[in-house]
Parts: C-alpha cells; sequence; structure tokens
C-alpha cells in the first residue's frame, strides 16, 4: 500500500510522543482498540482551570496510519477548549491524512480516544467537585 | 552484484528472480531463430525440436521428486494444480465416498477449492495442526472414516516454513487405500521429495519458487498403482486428457532447467542458506519478547517467521522500507484478519498482528542479512517506543487482564 506524504511525515517523526502523569488531577487519558484488533491508541490530555487543552502526548500500537492518526490528533488538539476538541470529527483527520477508504477505522479510533480523554477527566472534575461540596 | 542489494529482497517464498541460466534457456523457445515450434505438430521438425525441449523438461522435474516423466502434467502453477488434483480426485471418486481430509494451514489454493467441493456436497476435515505448525499423524488417523477417498496435506508451509512428515502420512493413506495429494509448491531445491518412498499418489509444484518463471506448474499424477483425476480443462486432450492446452514450451523449458538446477545445487544452497538464516535469527533472538513461529527444527533452511510481541507487523515494515518481507498482520491484507496460518497453531491475535516473515534464498547475501539486523533492532525499538502495550508490559500489566474495547 502506498502511503501519503502526511502519513509518512507523522510516522517518521510523530509529534508529542510520550506519557502523561494519568493519577493527576488535571489529565485525562483515553484508551481505546484492543491488541487483537491490531491497534491500541492511548491518548493524554493535560488541562487547565480553564478548560483549555495545554498538552497532549499519545502512545500507539498499530499500522503507520494509526500512528499517523493519534500524532495528529495531539497537535489538532492543543489549545482547544474540551468542547471544541470534542467536536473534531474523524473525516477531518481522513481528509488531513488522505488516508484510504481501508484505513478510516484509524481516524475513528482517534476520534474516539478523543472522546475518552475528554470523559475521564470530566469524570476526575465532577469527583472531585463532589468530594469538595 | 553488489554485496549488499538495496532494496535487500527477503521474501523469496513469495516468489523467486528466475535464474540467469533459466531465462537464457527461455529465450531460446521464443523467436524465429529460436525453438518456437509447436510441441504437439507431429509433422515437421519444429514441432519435433519443441517436442523434445519439452520432453527433456519433464526428465528434470520428474527426477527432481523421483517419478516417471510420464506422470508429469504440465499446469499454469500450483494453484491450477492444486485445483486439478483434488476436483478431479474427488469428482473422480465420488461413488466411493464424499469425504476429504487437509489442514487448517494450508494454502488457499486448497482451502479455498475444499470449499467449493463442500458446497457441491462433499465433506471436509480441517484438521489443527499442533502448536508447531505439524500434523499429528494420529489425530489424523482419527479423522479417516469409510467414506474417506482423499487425504490433502502441502509438503512446506508457504508461511512458517515447517516441513510436514510426509513419509508418515503417505504411509497411512497408502494403508488405508486412500489417495494422497501433496502441495509441494514450496518444496524443490529445499527439502527432499521422493513420490515412491513417501507413497504419494498426487503432487502439485510451481516454477516461480524456484528461481523459474510464473505462470507454469506441474501435477505429479501416479501411474502405478495407477491415480485417475477427472480433467478440469477440456480441449485438444493434451497431458493424457488430463490437461489440454498448447504447451508452452519456453515456459516448461524454463521450469525444467529450474529444477535441473535444484537437483544439482541444492545440498551446497541449502547448506548456505540455513547459515544465513542462523545467522539473522542469531542477530534478533536476544531482543526481549521475540517469539519463532512454527518448529524451528522441521522447517526450510531460508524460512524464519517470527513475531516481534507488542509492535504492529504493517508499521513494522513501513520502518523497514529498504527490505522487503512479509507479515501476517491483518493490515497487510484487505480483510483486516491476522495470519489464518498463526492462529492456527494457537498464536494469539497478538502475536499474528506483530510477525514478520523473512524468506531468504539464492542471492541472498551476509550483508545484507547483517543490514536486515540492524535495521529490524532500529524498527522494533523505535516502535516499542511508540507502544502503549510496550509500557503496559514494562509497567508489569497483564494485557490479557485488561478489558478492552473491541471495535
Amino acid at each position: 500500500m502506498a502511503y501519503s506524504d502526511k502519513v509518512i511525515d507523522h510516522y517518521e517523526n510523530p509529534r508529542n510522543v510520550g506519557k502523561l502523569d494519568a493519577d493527576s488531577d488535571n489529565v485525562g487519558t483515553g484508551m481505546v482498540g484492543a491488541p487483537a484488533c491490531g491497534d491500541v491508541m492511548r491518548l493524554q490530555i493535560q488541562v487547565d482551570d480553564n478548560g483549555v487543552i495545554e498538552d497532549a502526548k499519545f502512545k500507539t500500537y498499530g499500522c503507520g496510519s494509526a500512528i499517523a492518526s493519534s500524532s495528529l490528533v495531539t497537535e489538532m488538539v492543543k489549545g482547544k477548549t474540551l468542547d471544541e476538541a470534542a467536536a473534531i470529527k474523524n473525516m477531518e483527520i481522513v481528509e488531513e491524512l488522505a488516508l484510504p477508504p481501508v484505513k478510516i477505522h484509524c481516524s475513528v479510533l482517534a476520534e474516539d480516544a478523543i472522546a475518552a480523554a475528554i470523559e475521564d477527566i470530566k469524570a476526575k472534575r465532577e469527583k472531585k467537585a463532589e468530594s469538595a461540596a | 552484484m553488489g554485496k549488499l542489494n538495496i532494496p535487500v529482497y527477503l521474501d523469496y517464498s513469495a516468489t523467486t528472480p528466475v535464474d540467469e541460466r533459466v531465462a537464457k534457456a527461455m529465450t531460446d523457445c521464443l523467436t524465429l531463430q529460436g525453438n518456437f515450434g509447436n510441441p504437439a505438430s507431429r509433422s515437421h521438425v519444429f514441432g519435433w525440436k519443441a517436442e523434445d525441449a519439452v520432453t527433456e523438461a519433464r526428465e528434470n522435474v520428474a527426477k527432481l521428486i523421483g517419478a516417471n516423466p510420464k506422470e508429469i502434467i504440465w499446469t499454469s502453477g500450483a494453484t491450477e494444480s492444486d485445483n486439478l488434483a483434488i476436483k478431479g480426485a474427488a469428482h473422480f471418486n465420488a461413488r466411493k465416498g464424499k469425504h476429504i481430509i487437509t489442514l487448517k494451514t494450508e494454502h488457499k489454493a486448497v482451502l479455498d477449492t475444499c470449499r467449493q467441493l463442500e458446497s457441491e456436497g462433499f465433506e471436509v476435515t480441517y484438521l489443527d495442526p499442533e502448536e508447531n505448525g505439524l500434523v499429528d499423524i494420529t489425530k489424523l488417523a482419527d479423522a479417516i472414516r469409510e467414506d474417506t477417498t482423499l487425504v490433502s496435506i502441502m509438503h512446506v508451509n508457504n508461511e512458517i516454513g515447517v516441513i510436514q512428515d510426509i513419509g508418515a502420512i503417505g504411509a497411512l493413506t497408502r494403508s488405508k487405500k486412500i489417495l494422497l495429494h501433496v502441495d509441494a509448491a514450496q518444496s524443490p531445491g529445499k527439502v527432499a521429495i521422493d513420490v515412491d518412498a513417501m507413497n504419494i499418489d498426487l503432487l502439485s509444484l510451481c516454477a516461480h519458487k524456484v528461481y523459474g518463471p510464473k505462470g507454469i506448474g506441474a501435477l505429479y499424477v501416479r501411474r502405478k498403482p495407477r491415480v485417475r483425476i477427472e480433467a478440469q480443462i477440456h480441449g485438444g486432450g493434451h497431458e493424457r486428457g488430463m490437461r489440454s492446452g498448447t504447451l508452452a514450451t519456453h515456459q516448461i523449458v524454463g521450469m525444467g532447467e529450474s529444477f535441473r538446477i535444484a537437483h544439482e545445487e541444492m545440498e551446497a544452497e541449502n547448506a548456505r542458506i540455513e547459515k544465513l538464516r542462523d545467522r539473522l535469527y542469531d542477530g534478533l533472538k536476544d531482543m526481549e519478547e521475540v517469539y519463532v513461529n512454527g518448529d524451528l527444527e522441521q522447517r526450510i533452511p531460508g524460512n524464519l517467521n517470527i513475531s516481534f510481541n507488542f509492535v504492529e507487523g504493517e508499521s513494522l515494515m513501513m520502518s523497514l522500507k529498504d527490505i522487503a518481507v512479509s507479515s501476517g498482520s491483518a493490515c497487510t491484507s484487505d480483510s483486516l484478519e491476522p495470519s489464518y496460518v498463526l492462529r492456527a497453531l494457537g498464536r494469539n491475535d497478538e502475536l499474528a498482528h506483530s510477525s514478520l516473515r523473512f524468506t531468504l534464498g539464492r542471492f541472498t547475501t551476509e550483508e545484507e542479512v547483517d543490514f536486515t539486523i540492524k535495521e529490524v533492532r532500529k524498527a522494533v525499538e523505535k516502535l516499542r517506543d511508540l507502544s502503549p502495550l510496550w509500557d503496559m508490559f514494562k509497567d508489569g500489566v497483564d494485557l490479557d487482564s485488561v478489558q478492552w474495547a473491541a471495535h
């Protein structure tokens, strides 16, 4: 299969690879996929008190398109509010990376990863608000 | 030829380049100055010359498998040979019984042919191999029924390179008066074949895995005791009526020459290739979480199928852009299913997704092997740094205990 230049660029120079402290109050972690299916993405976002994503890190087990999709997503979410990030659609990833139809599931997984990370941080904050009340 | 040819070709089980000697023999059979006649033309020298060339090729192919030249039927390749053998034998013997036994790790040319027969009312038993890829002969014996007419077991597996004990299987099928078909597409020049000693009734061969051309193969059909099959392609009655169609002299001559060379050189060649394969394995085996797929002993010299746990095969191949290998990863196929061969061995999906098949051959060099070791180690390290599974493994998390959101 021939990859687009953008997929190759993200694959060879992945942005924001790494790990944030999952136990921290201002970090949301989303892990989606399954090893048996051949891809697992872990996306982490660090959110400031105003609900703006100030940092994002990922690690992905999967094909080149899955790695590129998650790398791209870390760039897309940075500086966005949680609501803005939640509005990112997988087709934006497909278009940006010129993914072929057989790789669209990689972009869906990346969208799911954002949603999971946002859900995690929201749950944490609600829990914190409850215990403070 | 330089010693390190980039990109490095390590996919000899997919196909091989045609040997220069073979190419020369083939081009001598094409033009007006060459041996271009129709081997079926009985009335002039052009036909006779072509027939002589075909006869010589037939002898060379027969010699490598211990057969009589009259038992060789030319086909378009191993897929056609498998179809002709299995459908031909099943149909011919349908009144005796409609049960066939084969193996889950067979090539699709066998499995799909069996599926077709199932749709025609035949019953097929698909045996599970053992974890090392080999058939348990007792399980095969247990699967035999009154109405079993054919057993089809491959000699050398294309993905993992393991060699089945065809001699033991043949002794069993002969004693039960059941026909044995063997898909030997991957065997010539790599492991000895003796159709008599092994009691093989039908044997599929092709040229392009042995440094011959694509588009030509053969089916060995035993004459004593006589094995009868129903033709699948009808026409001028070529090849004793079993496979009609004008013989492709240049292709046949190419296959004959490639089998002649294989017969002469296989011993020395296998010793050299095995050394290189062991060098490759030695260069990789000290890495963490590396698993060889298939038996290491009962295996052809040129095959190394290995899983790098926590790294996905397609992305690994993407990193190895200067090395041509293949993977059992789902992403390399359109089906999104990982290798059915590795799964039949009981390998979990993760390891199947993480596998690479290296197959070495006649033109592989030590320098290419060393280059490959260096590149693979670099790529695996890079991808493990990117892998959340590797992180979890290093943190001591049992991945089987995690609730994955399968998609």
